[in-house]
C-alpha cells in the first residue's frame, strides 16, 4: 500500500507546476490591468504608476512568473492587491468554511442518494423506481442558485425560520453556525443527490445480476442482508469515484451558492478577486484548490484499495 | 397601593429599557461590496467611505443639502491672498487608542495623506504645500495657488484625521486596524464577510450614538441583500436596484429615504483619445448634437430606473446649488438631429457603443440604440466586464461608452479632471484652451456667486461640444427597518449614525 501511495503521489509534482505555469499565463492574458481597477474612481496617474511597481505589474511575464515561484518555494502566497492581507491568511479563514459546506453537502447527499439508489434498484419498475428517477432528475436540472434564492424567499423572508445569508463561525456556536449552513447546504446536496443516485442504482443493479449475490441467497441470506452486506458494498466502488471528484468541485464549484448565500467561502473569495484581478488571491486559490483535488484523488485511490483489496493488490 | 404600582411601574420601565438596551445593541447594514483597503489615505472605493464615515471623523462634513459644516474643526478661516487657510478645532477629541485629536496630530494626518507611498489623498491635496502648527487648537495650511475646493476635500478621506502613534506603530498594516476619532473603534475584519466596529465611549458626540457594535456585511447580490432586510437579518441596506423599489415600498416594515446624488451619468465620446479620430461621431460637434437629440433621457430614466432616477444635462445634478437651470434639459428632436446629419453630409452614422456588462448598463445601451437607431445612428453594442472597460476606455479603445462619476461635494470635482487638457479622467481627449482657463480661474475665485458664474461660462462653451454626453442622476436608497428611527440620507451617499436609534417594540 505504501508505494502506492507514494508513487501516486509523487506524480503531482508536475501536475502542481503545470497548474502554475496555466494559472499564471491564463490570468495575464486576460484584459483589465489591475493597477486601473485597483486606483479605482480617480484613476491618478501617479498612484497607478506606484501600484504597478508595488506589485511588480511592469516587470516582463517571465520574471513576475520567476518572482511568484521563488515567492511560493519560501512558502508565501503574496499579498491581496485590493486589501494588502497575506494570501494565506485569506485562505486559511476561507478554507474551513468550503470544506464545512461541502462535507455537510456531501452528507445531505448521501443521506438521500443512497438509500433512493439501492431501494430504486431492488424495486426496479416499480413506482419507487419511477420516483427516485423523477427525484434525481429534478435534483439535476434545478439552478443552484434559483432554488437557493427560492429557499431564501420561502424559509426566511416568509417564514422567517433561518437566516437568509450569512456565516458564522463554529467557534462562535454550533447552533448559530447551523442555521446558517443548512440552506446552502440542502441546496448544494439535492444537486450532488440525483447524479450519486443514479449512479448507485445503476452500479446497484451491476451487483445484483453477479453470481455472488445469488450465492448468498442460495446461502440462505435473507434480502436485507445480502442487499447491505454484499450488494451495496461492491456497488459503492464507482459511486466512491462520483463523491471525490464532486467534492473536488465543491471546493472551488460552489461559487453561486456561496455568492447566493454570501458565504464567504473559496468560491466567493476567487470571484471577486478574478473580477478585481487581484492576480496574487487567484493564483493562491487555484494552486490550493489543485492541490486539494489532487489529495482527493489519492484519497479516493486509497478508498479503491480498502473496499476492492484487488485494486490495491495490482 | 400607589406605591406598589409605582414599583410595578419601575420595575416594568427598567425591564423595557434593559430589552431596549439589549434590542439596540447592534446594527446590521448591508453593503454592495466588499471595501478595499481601511486607510483613508490609500482607500479608494465609494463603500469604503461609508464605512469610514463610522470610524473616521473628518476636520469637516456636510450636511443634508451638502453645505460644508465643521466636525473635528470649529471654523476656518482664509487669508486675503487665499493662500493661507486657519483651522481651529476642537478641544475635547481622543483617537481610540486614548491619544489626543491635536493639531500636531492633524499636521501629521495631512502630511501622511500627502506623502504616504500611493495616497490617493495627494492629488486632492495637491495644491497644500505644508501644515504649521500655530498652538494645539489651531493648524495653519499653506497652499500653493488659492483652491477653493480644498475645504470640500477636508469633508472628505483628506480630512480624516488618524492616530499618529497608531499609524507609526502599524505602519503598512494600519489599514488592517484603522484607529481614527470617529463614532465607533475598529474591531474585527473577516474579507467578503464582515466588518465589525463597536461604539467608542470617549467618543465626543457619545450621547448621540444609540448602537454598541455595528456590522458592516457586504452582500453583492440585490435580491438577496434585500431578502436579508425583508427577514430582519439586516437593519439597512445600500443600493438597492431601483427596480426593487416598488416591493419595498409595498412592506410596512420598509421605510426608503432618498436623495439624488452627487454624481452623474453620460456617454463619454471618444473624440481625440490618443488622437483625434476622423470618423463622423468624433470629429463632427453636429453629429454628437444629433445623437444628443435622437436621445429622451425620460425614456431611459422610466424604462430602465422605473423613473427614480433624475434627468440632467450637466455634471452635477438639479438638486445641486452649482446647477444652472438657464441650460434646459434638452428634448427629444427626431426632426432637428436629421436635419443636422445631413448638414454634416452623413446619412447613417456607424458606431460601437461600449457598455458594461451587467443587466442594467446594457438596458441603458439598449435604450440608447433603438431611440438613436430611428435617427440614423446604427450602434452595435459591446457588452464588456468592467475592469476590462476601463482599460479599454484608458487606452481609448472605443468610441463611446455611457460611464458615471460617483460625484463630489466641491463642483470642481465633478467638472476639472475631465475637461482640462491634462485632466487624469479625461478619456474623451477634449481639449479646448479657454475651458481650461475658466476652469482654473473657478478653483481659485474667492466667493461662491463668483465660481458659479465660472463654472457657468465653462458649461456654456463645453457642452455644445458633447464630448460628454449628461444623461441622468442616480438616486441613493437607502431603505430601512420601519423601527429604525433618525436616519438621514446624504447626497454623498455615506451612512451617518449619530442620532439614528432603533424604536422599542
Amino acid at each position: 500500500m505504501l508505494p502506492f501511495v507514494g508513487r501516486r503521489a509523487l506524480t503531482a509534482i508536475p501536475t502542481l507546476f503545470i497548474v502554475t505555469l496555466m494559472v499564471f499565463a491564463i490570468q495575464r492574458s486576460l484584459p483589465g490591468d489591475p493597477a486601473l481597477i485597483l486606483a479605482g474612481e480617480q484613476q491618478d496617474p501617479e498612484v497607478i504608476a506606484f501600484i504597478r511597481q508595488k506589485y511588480r505589474l511592469d516587470d516582463p511575464l517571465p520574471v513576475q512568473y520567476v518572482a511568484w515561484l521563488a515567492q511560493l518555494a519560501r512558502g508565501d502566497l503574496g499579498l491581496s492587491l485590493r486589501t494588502n492581507e497575506r494570501v494565506l491568511g485569506l485562505i486559511g479563514s476561507k478554507l474551513p468554511v468550503t470544506i464545512e459546506l461541502a462535507v455537510l453537502s456531501m452528507l445531505v447527499a448521501v443521506a438521500i442518494a443512497l438509500p433512493i439508489g439501492v431501494l430504486a434498484a431492488v424495486r426496479r419498475g416499480t413506482a419507487v423506481d419511477y420516483g427516485g428517477t423523477v427525484f434525481a432528475l429534478t435534483g439535476i436540472s434545478v439552478p443552484n442558485f434559483w432554488l437557493g434564492i427560492m429557499l431564501i424567499l420561502l424559509v426566511s423572508v416568509q417564514l422567517g425560520w433561518l437566516p437568509a445569508s450569512g456565516y458564522v463561525p463554529l467557534s462562535e456556536g454550533v447552533w448559530e453556525n447551523l442555521k446558517r449552513m443548512i440552506m446552502p447546504a440542502f441546496v448544494l446536496g439535492t444537486g450532488l443527490a440525483g447524479v450519486l443516485m443514479r449512479q448507485m442504482r445503476s452500479s446497484m443493479l451491476g451487483v445484483l445480476r453477479q453470481d455472488f449475490v445469488r450465492t448468498a441467497r442460495a446461502k440462505g441470506l435473507r434480502g436485507a442482508a445480502v442487499v447491505v452486506r454484499h450488494a451495496a458494498r461492491n456497488a459503492l466502488i464507482p459511486v466512491v469515484t462520483i463523491l471525490g471528484l464532486q467534492l473536488g468541485a465543491l471546493l472551488s464549484g460552489a461559487v453561486l451558492t456561496e455568492q447566493v448565500f454570501t458565504i464567504p467561502g473559496f468560491g466567493k473569495l476567487i470571484v471577486d478577486a478574478v473580477f478585481n484581478r487581484d492576480y496574487a488571491v487567484v493564483q493562491g486559490v487555484v494552486l490550493i484548490t489543485a492541490t486539494g483535488y489532487i489529495l482527493i484523488n489519492l484519497v479516493v485511490d486509497v478508498a479503491y484499495a480498502v473496499l476492492d483489496p484487488r485494486i490495491g493488490a495490482r | 397601593m400607589v406605591a406598589s404600582l409605582r414599583r410595578h411601574l419601575a420595575v416594568v420601565t427598567a425591564a423595557v429599557l434593559v430589552t431596549a438596551a439589549l434590542a439596540q445593541s447592534t446594527l446590521r447594514i448591508g453593503l454592495a461590496e466588499d471595501p478595499d483597503i481601511l486607510d483613508p489615505a490609500l482607500a479608494r472605493t465609494y463603500v469604503g467611505r461609508i464605512v469610514f464615515a463610522s470610524l473616521c471623523d473628518k476636520l469637516f462634513d456636510i450636511d443634508t443639502s451638502a453645505n460644508i459644516v465643521p466636525q473635528l474643526a470649529t471654523g476656518y478661516t482664509v487669508s486675503e491672498d487665499g493662500l493661507t487657510v486657519t483651522i481651529d478645532l476642537r478641544t475635547d477629541v481622543v483617537f481610540h487608542d486614548g491619544t489626543p485629536m491635536d493639531a500636531e496630530a492633524v499636521k501629521y494626518s495631512l502630511d501622511r495623506a500627502k506623502n504616504l507611498p500611493g495616497s490617493n489623498r495627494a492629488s486632492e491635496l495637491e495644491q497644500l504645500e505644508s501644515v504649521s502648527v500655530v498652538d494645539a487648537d489651531t493648524v495653519e495650511l499653506h497652499l500653493t495657488t488659492p483652491f477653493a475646493p480644498l475645504i470640500a476635500q477636508l469633508a472628505d478621506r483628506a480630512g480624516m484625521i488618524v492616530s499618529p502613534t497608531a499609524a507609526e506603530e502599524l505602519g503598512e498594516d494600519f489599514g488592517n486596524a484603522p484607529v481614527c476619532a470617529g463614532p465607533f473603534r475598529f474591531v474585527e475584519r473577516v474579507a467578503q464577510d464582515r466588518i465589525v466596529l463597536e461604539k467608542f465611549e470617549d467618543y465626543y458626540r457619545a450621547d448621540e450614538i444609540n448602537f454598541d457594535r455595528v456590522v458592516f456585511l457586504p452582500i453583492p447580490d440585490t435580491s438577496v441583500r434585500l431578502a436579508n432586510l425583508q427577514s430582519g437579518d439586516l437593519d439597512m441596506i445600500e443600493r438597492p436596484a431601483p427596480t426593487d423599489l416598488g416591493v419595498m415600498r409595498s412592506d410596512p416594515n420598509i421605510v426608503i429615504p432618498s436623495v439624488p446624488s452627487l454624481g452623474y451619468q453620460g456617454i463619454t465620446i471618444n473624440i481625440a483619445n490618443p488622437e483625434p479620430r476622423t470618423d463622423p461621431l468624433s470629429s463632427d460637434p453636429r453629429v454628437r448634437e444629433a445623437f444628443e437629440l435622437a436621445i429622451d433621457r425620460n425614456t431611459i430614466n422610466d424604462v430602465v430606473f422605473g423613473g427614480e432616477f433624475v434627468v440632467g444635462n450637466q455634471p452635477v445634478p438639479p438638486s445641486s446649488p452649482w446647477y444652472v437651470p438657464e441650460i434646459a434639459v434638452p428634448e427629444r428632436d427626431v426632426e432637428r438631429a436629421r436635419q443636422l446629419l445631413d448638414e454634416a453630409g452623413v446619412d447613417r452614422v456607424q458606431f460601437e457603443m461600449m457598455v458594461a456588462n451587467n443587466p442594467e448598463a446594457i438596458r441603458v445601451g439598449e435604450v440608447i440604440q433603438a431611440m438613436a437607431g430611428e435617427v440614423g445612428f446604427d450602434i452595435t453594442l459591446r457588452a464588456t466586464e468592467f475592469a476590462t472597460a476601463l482599460d479599454l476606455q484608458e487606452q481609448g479603445q472605443y468610441a463611446a461608452f455611457p460611464v458615471g462619476w460617483s460625484g463630489r461635494i466641491d463642483p470642481d470635482g465633478n467638472i476639472h479632471q475631465f475637461h482640462t487638457c491634462e485632466g487624469a479622467l479625461n478619456e474623451s481627449g477634449y481639449c479646448d484652451p479657454e475651458v481650461d482657463r475658466l476652469l482654473n480661474e473657478a478653483r481659485a475665485a474667492p466667493t461662491m456667486e463668483a465660481r458659479y458664474d465660472l463654472y457657468r461660462q465653462a458649461l456654456e462653451r463645453y457642452l455644445p461640444d458633447r464630448h460628454i454626453i449628461y444623461l441622468y442622476h442616480t438616486v441613493l436608497f437607502f431603505p430601512h427597518r420601519a423601527d429604525l428611527q433618525g436616519f438621514q440620507a446624504y447626497p454623498d451617499g455615506l451612512i451617518r449614525l449619530q442620532g439614528v436609534s432603533l424604536a422599542q417594540n
